[in-house]
């Protein structure tokens, strides 16, 4: 690029980094992106989307833990405080949670994983990143002009006859993008009914695909919900109809039931993927099949289907009636068996395994453990009697990050660095890579382990500021903000070594760890069409086998040295297949 | 619960263990935490004895396939299952007992608003965001909120409870042991959040009764009401005589906790949410036999005087309890409008402080100040 300046000449430059001709570099410019029907392309868009909304939904994060530092509100005022947090939770939520690994990850491999050439509707998958993208540019306009005071639960009559802040264009974001979220469920479940390779049977499938089947029931059954939940109180904040608002004769409560509806199978649109990524790193990096298969595929589908049951457990103490809180209560106890015959199976696959120390399997290994302590802690929160003590204070702020953060965040940064060198073509710096998850690891249990005793001694969420005669609790907020520094910078450093290692990275090989996937038995990074010719699987799922005989799917290309530069790729004359 | 013993057991970073309820969620938590130290330990220990054990040895590694085993797979599913539930029936009966209000108990009535707590007990005493207990008495709380949601909730009780527009809620605690314990709002309800809290006074009943004797006189909740049911016409239709004529409306003597029949079939229990629907909402359950003529007050009348009239509505018919038609509590004994109170208007202390400028007000720098003063409680 220095001397080049011609359009052409910067895609011959663009190709030239590249010692294959792959997805990446098969099409050059900002068009190419922009109107792309390649679902792995669309997969990046939505990559640099969701981390984007990450890094503002952090940013929060951070002004949230400064304001805790010192017990009064001396950093910002309440008014202020309370946008922060609701921006907070709302960007996390909706904007960073709910798609990160579906659209990411999943648009990526549910294809290559099932041996398909894209997904089903390629165009409505683009369509869904848009749509996306509107929604996420109204929520955070909503933001920027002025912002939200309604924590992200928009509970009612706050949220439609008292806030004076931009609820309805924040409301009108979250709406159009539930659209995003249907359009991917939609695809992933016609994909992987229709598009699977011949001999890629029901109980082939890796397992990461049976957690995107069960995601996508509940995109699918539950976004509408939260569209006409939201639309239910546009149509009371600004027309004032009656609908949840007792001075217009409506129920309060209704909305928490309705929101809830979806919120809570919302949860397992964001953690069950992340079980997905964890059982497939597991299997990879153990070398084993995945210890009772069936058990954790069916065990994603009784989330999909308990987590349904459960919404009420958020209402114990709304006024729900004491029965019906039993009610939920016992199906709560219920739908934790399958998340904990999930932890109980991998750690299974451990056993005599050949496990490696490579970054994936670090996160992995932390997941584990820290969703361990994120369920567990769900237990208290599903016990009535305790309940009534823990509600809406730390304990449940501390639960819910153990889950997303200990669970869903470090199962996508997993997911990123297992599948990094397929999708890039390059490996990350292992060493940084290590490094930078022991940081993590520490940041995040000093964050959020001290809001557990927090919680539990009293402390309300979505406080400002806490009584200053109590030193513990200032103590306590002290070790959280200082945790949460380190998460901070050990969020970065991927951010950078990923940044730097798609110029500077070693090339990587089709098959680096080595894998079983179909998604491996392709050029590191894939062609356009995922594989020279339709695969024909004639093994199992997590089929161990020597590495010479998991080729790469193709008229004799065999597979890469491991570490070594890439072949020219011998699959290039497939552009020309149907 | 004088019927299960309470299990002594004091777990650490948790509060005062300030009433009944108390030991027993502190009981069941310790519980949980034994139960998730066991869990967690144990995944880990597994873990890092496999990783280290099992690490790759060779790069070109394939161990055994171990494909998996009906019978661990049924272990790991029944036993959690089985310990899941110990917990769900445990937790249960604490709940179902904190919510099952006790019939003899002294009461109070609270009115949330943003972005303070309105008392008013059965004997007259009005406080704002500050409550006086006595130690050892059942107290029942009826709550209801003015605007938009919010939760009462004192740690040192374990008890909370969302306080919801346009209905009645109730909890109640009784306290054990003599203090000052926070009282938090724990539903996000806007701008002061976590301003909106004070202090709950638990006192031996000898320094309650003094409590009660102290201040200026107010009268009950039950003869404000009574003024008011005079003032805004109510016995232009509704005879509160035990022997009087029916007028247009129902005969109020006597009728709290009865059965009355309504309009269009079936039959409701007249309680404080009845009463109070009736009043702002009179032709949704209409008593039968009477004509839909009652006009509705809603917007006539705040919280606290529906609640006022709530308490005169009770007290027909209850005559021989007096006025303030109390439950048996100490400190409720008292009759007549003897007692003392606070000022409504004046707000008081909470843990916090204001903890930024209330809306519209000018003087945001007032914020640290007020911040200050917090905690600087007047009374012991």
């Amino acid at each position: 690029m220095s001397t080049q300046t011609t359009p052409e000449a910067r895609a011959q430059e663009w190709r030239g980094r590249f010692p294959t001709v792959n997805y990446l570099n098969a099409d050059y410019g900002i068009k190419s992106w922009l109107l792309t029907k390649d679902h792995k392309r669309i997969g990046i868009l939505y990559l640099i989307s969701v981390t984007f909304f990450f890094a503002i939904g952090g940013a929060y994060a951070a002004a949230i833990r400064l304001e805790l530092l010192t017990p009064l509100g001396d950093l910002m005022q309440s008014h202020t405080y309370n946008k922060v947090f609701t921006h907070h939770g709302i960007m996390m939520v909706f904007f960073f949670l709910i798609p990160s690994i579906p659209t990411t990850l999943g648009n990526f491999l549910v294809p290559m994983m099932i041996g398909a050439k894209d997904l089903a509707f390629p165009r409505i998958n683009l369509l869904s990143w848009y749509i996306y993208m509107v929604g996420g540019a109204l929520t955070f306009a909503a933001l920027l002009f002025g912002g939200v005071d309604t924590g992200w639960t928009f509970y009612v009559p706050y949220s439609t006859n008292f806030s004076n802040t931009y609820v309805t264009l924040a409301g009108l974001g979250i709406f159009i993008n539930g659209f995003s979220s249907i359009l991917t469920g939609l695809n992933f479940i016609v994909t992987v009914h229709t598009m699977r390779a011949p001999g890629m049977t029901w109980f082939r499938l890796p397992l990461f695909i049976w957690s995107h089947y069960a995601t996508s029931l509940v995109m699918i059954l539950g976004t509408p919900v939260i569209a006409i939940t939201i639309l239910l109180l546009a149509l009371e904040r600004v027309a004032h109809v009656g609908i949840f608002d007792p001075a217009l004769g409506g129920d309060p409560v209704l909305f928490q039931h309705m929101f809830w509806f979806y919120s809570h199978p919302a949860v397992y649109i964001m953690v069950l993927p992340g079980m997905g990524v964890i059982s497939e790193i597991v299997a990879t990096h153990t070398r084993k099949p995945i210890f009772g298969y069936s058990f954790v595929a069916f065990s994603s589908l009784a989330i999909a289907v308990f987590g349904f049951l459960v919404w009420g457990h958020h209402l114990f103490v709304s006024s729900q009636s004491v029965y019906a809180g039993m009610i939920f209560s016992l199906i709560s106890f219920v739908v934790a068996i399958p998340s904990a015959v999930k932890v109980f199976n991998w750690t299974a696959t451990m056993y005599k395994g050949s496990l490696s120390y490579d970054t994936p399997m670090l996160y992995a290994y932390a997941f584990i453990g820290l969703f361990t302590i994120g369920g567990m802690t769900g237990l208290f929160l599903a016990a009535l009697g305790l309940d009534i003590h823990v509600h809406d204070t730390y304990f449940v702020v501390a639960h819910f990050h153990y889950v997303m953060v200990g669970g869903q965040v470090l199962a996508f940064l997993g997911g990123l660095h297992n599948w990094w060198p397929k999708m890039t073509g390059r490996m990350y710096p292992e060493g940084w890579a290590r490094f930078a998850a022991l940081v993590i690891f520490v940041g995040f249990n000093l964050t959020f382990f001290p809001q557990f005793l927090l919680g539990y001694m009293g402390m309300p969420r979505r406080y400002h500021a806490y009584p200053p005669g109590e030193p513990m609790w200032q103590v306590l907020h002290v070790m959280s903000t200082g945790g949460a520094s380190i998460l901070g910078i050990g969020l970065l450093i991927p951010g950078v070594y990923f940044i730097w290692s798609m110029r500077y990275g070693r090339f990587a090989p089709a098959n680096p760890w080595p894998a079983t996937g179909l998604e491996w038995r392709t050029p590191s990074p894939p062609p356009t069409e995922n594989f020279a010719v339709t695969p024909v699987v004639t093994w199992e799922a997590y089929e161990y086998r020597p590495v010479e005989e998991m080729e790469v799917v193709g008229p004799g290309a065999p597979d890469a040295p491991a570490g070594g530069q890439h072949p020219a790729n011998r699959g290039v004359e497939t552009e020309e297949q149907p | 619960m004088q019927s299960i013993p309470i299990p002594k057991v004091v777990v650490p970073f948790a509060p005062e263990q300030a009433s009944t309820f108390a030991p027993h969620v502190d009981a069941l938590y310790a519980y949980l935490i034994a139960l998730t130290a066991l869990f967690t330990l144990g995944i880990t220990a597994a873990i890092i004895f496999f990783a280290v054990k099992y690490r790759r040895r060779q790069a070109g590694e394939l161990p055994r396939p171990v494909h998996g085993s009906m019978v661990l797979e049924l272990t790991w599913t029944v036993i959690p299952l089985l310990i899941s539930m110990t917990i769900f029936v445990w937790s249960a009966s604490i709940f179902f007992k904190a919510y099952r209000a006790p019939r003899e108990a002294m009461e109070v009535y609270v009115v949330g608003k943003q972005w303070m707590w309105k008392f008013q007990h059965q004997t007259g005493q009005r406080e704002i965001n500050e409550l006086h207990v006595p130690v050892g008495a059942r107290v029942k709380l009826t709550m209801t909120t003015e605007d938009v949601i919010h939760s009462f909730y004192v740690p040192a009780f374990r008890i909370k409870q969302d306080v919801v527009p346009g209905r009645y809620l109730q909890t109640w605690f009784e306290a054990t042991k003599a203090g000052k314990y926070y009282l938090f709002c724990t539903e996000y309800c806007g701008t002061n959040h976590s301003g909106m809290g004070g202090y709950v006074y638990v006192m031996e009943p000898a320094a309650y009764q003094q409590w009660l004797a102290g201040g200026t006189g107010t009268e009950s909740a039950a003869s404000q009401g009574q003024k008011l049911f005079q003032e805004r016409g109510c016995a232009s239709c509704h005879q509160v005589e035990p022997a009087g004529q029916q007028g247009r409306g129902p005969s109020l003597y006597g009728i709290f906790g009865k059965q009355q029949a309504i309009e269009g079939g079936g039959s409701v229990t007249v309680d404080e949410s009845y009463i109070r629907e009736s009043i702002l909402n009179p032709q949704a359950r209409l008593a039968a036999g009477f004509q839909n003529i009652m006009p509705t007050y809603q917007g006539q009348l705040s919280e606290e005087q529906v609640l006022q009239l709530v308490a005169y509505i009770r007290s027909l018919g209850q005559a021989e309890a007096g006025a303030a038609a109390a439950g048996s509590a100490p400190g409720t004994t008292t009759t007549g409008p003897t007692t003392g109170g606070v000022p409504p208007q004046q707000q008081r202390a909470n843990p916090i402080g204001p903890t930024s400028e209330r809306q519209g007000s000018p003087a945001p720098q007032a914020a640290p100040a007020g911040g200050a003063n917090a905690g600087n409680a007047n009374r012991p």
